[in-house]
């Protein structure tokens, strides 16, 4: 089963670098973005049938490595 | 005393670190991440480097390591153990001090001699030390320390801070932050002070002929301290 992961910085952890991509793209005359938070994106394949347990297991695996919790949320996002 | 300094894939201040513990007296070994058992030691030294290449996240890969388990356990049992740049970003990542290291402010990595100022001196490392400001080495990209509110709470209310950057008068101020860290942030330990983890290089100042002296002080200081 493939499942996916998505990280993201909180809300109030400093982006530096969602900030120079807003800045790039602001110069490239994309002039109605807002803000821009980077992230990361994971596709897990995991040997695992059951949908719910497949979810619990990549859920253990976001809180204990794949993000940082201080800083990081994590968010699975879809099951195949 | 007995040292044992951990080489990661990708470690590459654990060499330095060698010399500088020999050079103040320790019997150092050299610890190999795969390896699963800690040699007795009177101190264990995560050093700098760029383990398992900044995977992930600086540090996280190391901190899963097979010997880490090993390091943890001898931590949480009082054990003395300091991380240096990378090895602060590897603590961090155990959960043994608190925090996390981002990307330094301005997306530069950052390469240079700064000034510290000990904020704490009730603790095995810094003890007896007869200065407050220390010239040292930085060089990291990720050392942008950052906690969250109730996390830096807690770390004053229990003295956690080891370090500030400052300037060569030990003035803690933001133009004195290389890095964006909170509060000028530069090393902390745990709530117990037997882990210390710092972005600065002492073993790099350990040569009057290549740099400042200041890191002999911290070494010279940190091994009567242990004996």
């Amino acid at each position: 089963m493939k499942i996916s992961v998505i990280i993201t910085l909180k809300k109030d952890v400093l982006d530096p670098q969602g900030k120079v991509i807003h800045q790039a793209l602001d110069g490239m005359g994309f002039g109605n973005v807002n803000e821009v938070r980077q992230g990361k994106y994971f596709e897990i394949n995991i040997k695992e049938s059951d949908p719910k347990k497949a979810k619990d297991k990549v859920e253990e695996m976001c809180k204990k490595l794949l993000a940082n919790l201080v800083i990081e949320n994590y968010k699975i996002i879809d099951a195949q | 005393m007995k040292s044992s300094v951990i080489t990661f894939p990708g470690s590459n201040c654990d060499r330095d670190m060698d010399v500088a513990l020999k050079k103040f007296g320790f019997k150092n070994k050299m610890v190999w991440h795969n390896d699963a058992e800690l040699p007795k030691s009177d101190l264990v030294v995560l050093p700098g480097g760029f383990s398992y290449g900044d995977y992930l996240r600086c540090g996280s890969m190391a901190s899963k390591s097979k010997i880490m388990k090993s390091v943890i356990n001898f931590a949480k049992s009082g054990g003395k153990v300091m991380g240096i740049c990378n090895g602060f970003q590897i603590l961090v990542e155990t959960g043994l001090v608190p925090g996390v290291l981002l990307r330094n402010k301005y997306l530069e990595f950052i390469c240079k001699n700064v000034f510290i100022k000990i904020k704490n001196k009730k603790n095995i490392f810094f003890k007896n030390i007869d200065r407050d400001v220390l010239e040292l080495h930085i060089a990291h990209n990720e050392g942008n320390y950052f906690c969250t509110n109730d996390q830096l709470k807690e770390i004053e209310y229990n003295d956690q801070v080891a370090i500030n950057y400052c300037n060569k008068d030990g003035k803690i101020e933001e133009k004195f932050n290389p890095n964006g860290s909170i509060k000028n942030i530069a090393g902390i330990f745990n709530k117990e002070k037997n882990i210390l983890g710092m972005m600065p290089h002492p073993e790099r100042m350990i040569d009057p002929s290549l740099s400042g002296e200041d890191g002999s002080l911290f070494f010279n200081n940190l091994i009567n301290n242990l004996k």
